[in-house]
């Protein structure tokens, strides 16, 4: 599933941190290869692997490679848990409307 | 040098409404807990045999296994019958409490009339560190891990 694929991506710390630069913002490679103490081709690599895990998105600006956090490739971890959350209130839903079951009700 | 990482996510937020007594929602939410959590999401190694919310500040929230194992899940921060729960979500990728995972669990019971209540559920964390991310991302099905990845961006569209 597509969120197995994300927690694969993020599994290594250098990801994590390159994923970090985005929280505010798009960013080019080289600002973000700037802010860690990482190579340039380095943050590349990474960024593409965060790219194919639908994490992050990339854009052509001139020759620049801008990166930012792609909110729909979150997406599939908030459904995730959102279904979680779902299930579990439809089955409190359920136990509410049920009538109070002898020697445990008030 | 290595500051420990920080993701401030996005809430998970719910809203149901259930034909019930704002009382009675509240009950069955906290007390009753074990009854409606599905039994396919726990975190312990063994089956769930219940789940228990002990009902006062402090308390704690903790699922038993079939083998009599118990495994906690957080604590009670706010005991406010008929109308509040908070409750904290410590679990780190080994499955153990773990303080550096600061997640909470805020549940609100809103009286619409005498007979129907409006709950609203969300689910936050506050802070993450690095390691415990890490370890959560790590675990195999880590839901806390899955709680700390999806950043503030991830519903900003």
């Amino acid at each position: 599933m597509a969120y197995e694929m994300a927690l694969a991506a993020l599994a290594d710390q250098t990801r994590r941190r390159v994923l970090e630069q985005l929280r505010h913002g798009p960013r080019p490679v080289g600002d973000i290869a700037a802010r860690l103490p990482v190579s340039r081709p380095a943050v590349s690599q990474h960024l593409k692997v965060l790219k194919e895990a639908g994490l992050v998105r990339e854009e052509r600006r001139g020759t620049q490679h801008i990166y930012e956090i792609d909110p729909k490739g979150l997406g599939p971890l908030r459904a995730w848990l959102d279904q979680l959350w779902d299930v579990a209130l439809e089955n409190f839903r359920a136990e509410v409307g049920a009538p109070p079951k002898k020697g445990t009700g008030k | 040098m290595n500051a420990p990482m920080k993701i401030t996510p996005a809430p998970v937020r719910k809203t149901i409404v259930v034909n019930a007594p704002q009382p009675r929602a509240f009950e069955v939410f906290t007390t009753r807990f074990g009854h409606w959590w599905p039994k396919s999401h726990h975190i312990g190694p063994a089956e769930m045999a219940e789940a228990v919310i002990e009902p006062r500040i402090g308390g704690r929230w903790y699922e038993k296994g079939v083998d009599g194992s118990e495994c906690e899940w957080g604590k009670v921060l706010a005991w406010e019958p008929p109308s509040r729960v908070l409750l904290s979500w410590r679990i780190n990728g080994q499955f153990k409490l773990d303080d550096n995972m600061d997640s909470a669990v805020e549940v609100r019971f809103i009286a619409e009339d005498s007979n129907t209540t409006c709950v609203e559920l969300e689910h936050r964390i506050t802070a993450v560190d690095g390691e415990a991310l890490r370890a959560a991302v790590d675990a195999p099905q880590g839901w806390s891990g899955l709680l700390a990845v999806y950043a503030e961006a991830a519903q900003a569209e």
